[in-house]
């Protein structure tokens, strides 16, 4: 397949170099890239309190912050990273760029809709920020009733509403993939024809849109409650704290899996093509990702363990949370057997898509540790969980989407990168990420709760290992933004298909025309029809 | 850098099986970890680009069939073995969670940003618990403000302390020392200051420790005086002229409601009683109880309800 | 007759690629209120069994007459909205408007009396945080009744405003002629999400006016 030259045509960066029309868009490439934009500066500020959060803990005492700043990094870093990072992240950014690339489309199923889910984000992101400079919020991101309806006199209710805001970002994008995954399929692509970077999407997009208007409506009642000083959630009423962490988990088991879900798509398009195999399994891949989606609607009761829920309840979640590990311990699997008889190199988004695997194992298999309910009353609210969910969030998902970044960034830029220092890069994240995180396992079993920003100072050797890793990792973080900007100056051009990788967003342009494709493409061929048997082609 | 720590002391009864289960995943996790790392390894360097290995695919239905089996097999083994983690833990929790009848109960009063303690003596302590070792202890818990969570890591205890209800924790202490006590939900600035120490000492020692402590008198006699002062006595006592429950004997027992429901006279039917009168009206009496709140503090309401838990026909304990 | 051909937007290959994205899209925005409102029923179902004497009270502080009338002009509502939708498929210009201008009309007339419930409410001090007063010992748990019944059908009130708005602007639109039996599809879409604002009442009404009333 010859390559389209970027001279002779228009390319959808080179259509129109004014800023008004990157603002009034409808190209969902475009928007991808003013979601990426957007999404690092947050992520760089939920670094930043990540940072401080860190340094403050290399002495059992809060000598770099006071304990209100404490209280107040912990909750802003949780806030943007969830909300203005995580649950973004991968969908906004590779989805809207990927999905109608990807199933031959020349755009989603509703432009409009995706450049106003791109405000609503900015705007809820700019609600957020305003309560940052204005002083905080120190409730923790989880909001927990009625510490933040009642007591809390930080800037709750800016906080809130940014969530909100974004909230409605998410729904629309979600609602937006599904329709254009159901409806725009070029001819051919039937539903197990899809690559499985499509059924995270769609998997994805069904939790989105189930799960986030039941956050919107529990913020509403404790943005309602903390203006109004009464609530439902009050205690000293006969109202129920309890009731708002059902409410709230409810959204935020799910969004969790809004988090890794699309992460596992990214791993599997990564590691068929840097493999050259096809992925084992696939139907199980595709079945997995829906009963992960579906499974994660009945688990958020694992999250309350000890919160005075009936044991009867806690029960039955533990049960469903055993069963949901299942489809994520059959992913890892068969992504290694799709490693057997391939022709593997080790490119940049391979060491990240394999760091993926590694970690992500490592994090599931110290969520069974939780779901475990005797053993789960001496790690909650400990350190124990926290490294758990990083190790799934940022060695899982944060790595899968730089994997992901690297992978297509000569598609979405027409620029390569420079591979050895993107190798460097990927070997610096994950050293340091593991010396962040895996202390914190040990110092959770010896009992040194989250939040704290005072601890014995028998656990100051594994605080100090984490916090050396931090400077590690913040490195790693901080490399790609130098190599892969200094390829958009004067990295080579990049051809159509780089990496010989199968899939439709490869059969046009680095970077794609406006409209995508020329010619609507045709599918006939089975996903990673990767062929291990002789040499391979294009 | 003070003397560095590994793994928590095990100060409790239940602390071995609870370890127990931490051992065997963190042997079970490894064993996976370690597979899945020394196979992708394994495969990274025999099938690496470069290589000449074989990589004939089999094809044909056998092979399909042994691949189905591969992965029925990796579905239902870790299936099967989390189910049996599951019940055992399972198991290891309603121990935990089961207050054993003959437990001795010592109150707890959790609010920003300190632990308010009052054994059945009358004796108070903020930020230490004393306890006897061997002896089974339940802490009812209520918190004033917020939702607080009482954790000590050596006996590998938690549970979250809530405003407006009562929860309990028990334990039984195997060693004697002194063990570290955090709050370990998250309740406002200084939230990592609201942190104690549990004092585990002989009998002996601690019956001393009892005897020297100020009180004023039991918690049960002081509730006799609250009673009195708030004014319980003049409905539910002897000489009353309403129609009003009388409370003797009345902890412990089912209780008939309005409604038709039956619940236990236990620490929260009692709470919200005084709290929130018409929430659990008892049948063939009408709702006139007004409530309390704002008047009786929690400390207070527990002492009101050891005097009713000391009084005739009672049975000791803690009601869960 | 005006052309009632709808233009087919780029990203869509045909108009029935394009009509049944729109239907898509806007059943999946149901499912998003229904979640949405499903919230509020949980914390009123919940707190109701955690207070069952304190709600029944409330129940018989609320107007059921009102209420009642309510949901008659809802349901008619729906009724005119559907025969809105029976008219634009088939492009009888002035039935539609005609239609779609009397949902309007019991739209605004459902919130009208809505706010003489409210003022009502106000003048008894049943609001809460505002002036909310009631004698004895629950008066908190009545008081989370109000709060439950200000907030639900407040955000009710406010999805029957937005109703009313946009199928004021597809009326305005249905007179110049935009619909037909090629293209009718925002009125068909304005008539589901009108349907939904009418069955989210249906529950509403029960649950805050009926359940041990008596």
């Amino acid at each position: 397949m010859s390559s389209i030259s970027v001279a002779q045509h228009e390319n959808y960066l080179t259509a129109d170099f004014r800023l008004w029309s990157w603002l009034t868009t409808l190209d969902h490439k475009r928007i991808a890239v003013l979601y990426t934009v957007s999404i690092t500066l947050l992520f760089f500020i939920g670094g930043a309190a990540a940072a401080l959060i860190r340094l403050n803990l290399l002495t059992p005492y809060s000598e770099l912050v006071s304990i209100e700043t404490y209280n107040k990094l912990f909750t802003m870093h949780g806030v943007i990273m969830v909300w203005f990072f995580l649950i973004p992240s991968i969908p906004t950014t590779l989805g809207n760029f990927l999905v109608p690339l990807m199933i031959g489309a020349r755009d989603l199923a509703f432009p409009r809709l995706n450049l106003l889910s791109w405000y609503l984000y900015v705007i809820g992101a700019l609600f957020a920020i305003e309560s940052l400079i204005a002083g905080g919020v120190d409730t923790g991101w989880t909001f927990y009733t009625p510490f933040s309806t009642m007591f809390s006199n930080t800037h709750v209710f800016a906080a809130v509403a940014g969530v909100f805001i974004a909230g409605f970002s998410s729904i629309l994008t979600g609602l937006n993939f599904i329709v254009t995954i159901h409806e725009m399929r070029a001819p051919g692509l039937s539903w197990f024809r899809l690559p499985l970077f499509i059924w995270a999407m769609y998997a994805t997009s069904l939790i989105l849109v189930l799960a986030t208007p039941v956050l919107a409506m529990t913020l509403v009642l404790i943005a309602v409650e903390h203006f109004f000083r009464i609530g439902v959630f009050d205690p000293a009423l006969g109202g129920d704290p309890l009731l708002f962490q059902h409410l709230f988990w409810f959204y935020s088991h799910p969004a969790v899996y809004i988090m890794i879900v699309p992460a596992m798509g990214v791993a599997s398009e990564i590691i068929g093509c840097f493999a050259r195999n096809r992925i084992f399994g696939y139907r199980f891949m595709a079945y997995a990702m829906l009963a992960i989606a579906a499974f994660g609607f009945v688990v958020w009761g694992h999250h309350m363990f000890v919160s005075g829920q009936s044991a009867y309840a806690g029960t039955v979640f533990s049960l469903l949370t055993f069963l949901v590990s299942v489809p994520s311990a059959i992913k890892v699997f068969n992504w290694t057997a799709t490693l057997y008889k391939g022709r593997i190199s080790f490119e940049a988004p391979m060491l990240y898509a394999l760091g993926f695997v590694g970690l992500f194992t490592i994090g599931g298999l110290t969520g069974l540790f939780l779901a475990s309910l005797g053993l789960d009353v001496q790690l909650h609210d400990t350190y124990f969980v926290v490294a758990h969910f990083h190790y799934i969030m940022v060695g899982g998902a944060v790595m899968a989407f730089f994997g992901g970044i690297h992978f297509w960034w000569p598609k979405v830029t027409g620029r390569m990168y420079s591979d050895a220092w993107a190798r460097f890069a990927a070997i610096v994240t994950f050293v340091g990420f593991n010396l962040t995180f895996f202390p914190q396992f040990i110092v959770g079993y010896l009992g040194m709760p989250r939040r704290y920003p005072e601890y014995p100072p028998e656990f100051q050797l594994w605080n100090v290992l984490s916090s050396t890793g931090a400077v590690i990792l913040a490195l790693g973080y901080a490399l790609p933004l130098f190599y892969l900007f200094r390829s958009l100056r004067d990295g080579p051009t990049a051809p159509s298909n780089p990496w010989n990788a199968k899939g439709l967003e490869w059969q046009t342009s680095s970077p794609p025309l406006p409209e995508n494709f020329l010619r609507t493409p045709i599918v006939a061929e089975e996903p990673y029809s990767y062929s291990s048997d002789g040499p391979s082609h294009g | 850098m003070s003397h560095v720590e590994f793994f928590p002391a095990a100060a409790s009864t239940i602390a071995g099986s609870i370890d127990n289960i931490y051992f065997v995943w963190l042997a079970l996790s490894a064993v996976i970890a370690i597979a899945i790392a020394v196979l992708v390894v394994i495969f990274a360097i025999k099938y690496r680009r470069s290589s000449t290995a074989d990589r004939t695919v089999a094809v044909g239905a056998r092979y399909e069939h042994t691949m189905h089996r591969i992965e029925v097999t990796w579905t239902l083994v870790p299936l099967i073995i989390f189910l049996a983690m599951f019940l055992w833990s399972a198991n290891a929790y309603y121990e935990s969670a089961t207050v054993p009848h003959d437990a001795i109960p010592v109150y707890v009063v959790g609010k920003q940003w300190m632990w308010h303690i009052e054994h059945r003596g009358g004796q108070r302590e903020i930020g230490e618990l004393h306890i006897p070792v061997g002896r089974t202890i339940a802490l009812v818990m209520t918190s004033q403000d917020v939702i607080h969570s009482f954790s000590i890591p050596g006996f590998r205890v938690k549970q979250d302390v809530l405003p407006g209800r009562y929860t309990t924790l028990w334990f039984k202490a195997t060693r004697t020392g002194d063990f570290r006590w955090f709050c370990t939900q998250y309740c406002g600035t200084a939230h990592s200051l609201m942190i104690g120490r549990v004092f585990v000492m002989e009998p002996g020692d601690f019956d001393r420790w009892l005897a020297v402590s100020d009180t004023e008198g039991s918690m049960a006699a002081k509730g006799a005086r609250r009673f009195r002062q708030f004014g319980c006595s003049g409905c539910h006592g002897p000489s009353a002229n309403v129609h009003a429950p009388r409370l003797e004997g009345l902890f412990g027992k089912p209780v008939q409601l309005q409604d038709g429901r039956s619940v236990i006279a236990d620490e929260r039917f009692i709470r919200d009683s005084v709290f929130l009168p018409n929430k659990d009206v008892p049948a063939n009496y009408e709702p006139i109880m007004p409530s309390f709140r704002g008047q009786i503090d929690e400390e207070q309401m527990l002492e009101i309800i050891e005097y009713l838990k000391s009084m005739e026909n009672v049975p000791q304990g803690v009601q869960r | 007759m005006a052309s009632t051909v709808a233009s087919i937007a780029p990203q869509f290959d045909d108009a029935a690629q394009q009509r049944d994205a729109s239907n898509l899209g806007i059943w999946i925005f149901l499912a998003t209120e229904v979640l949405f409102f499903g919230v509020l029923f949980a914390a009123y179902t919940i707190t109701r069994t955690q207070h069952p004497a304190a709600f029944a009270a409330g129940s018989r502080l609320t107007d059921l007459t009102l209420a009642t009338i309510n949901t008659a002009l809802l349901l008619t509502s729906s009724l005119t909205m559907a025969l809105g939708v029976h008219a634009a498929q088939s492009g009888a210009r002035r039935a539609i408007v005609g239609w779609l201008s009397l949902t309007v009309a019991l739209g605004i007339l459902f919130l009208a009396i809505k706010g003489l419930e409210y003022h009502a409410d106000y003048v008894e001090h049943l609001v809460p945080a505002l002036n909310f007063s009631y004698p004895g010992a629950q008066a908190s748990p009545v008081e989370l009744f109000f709060y439950l019944y200000f907030v639900i059908t407040g955000i009710h009130a406010l999805h029957v405003f937005i109703g009313v708005v946009v199928i004021s602007v597809i009326a305005y639109m249905a007179s110049k002629n935009t619909f037909g039996p090629e293209y009718f599809t925002p009125v068909d879409l304005t008539g589901l999400y009108w349907h939904l604002v009418d069955i989210i009442w249906i529950f509403v009404y029960p649950l805050l006016y009926l359940v041990s009333r008596s």
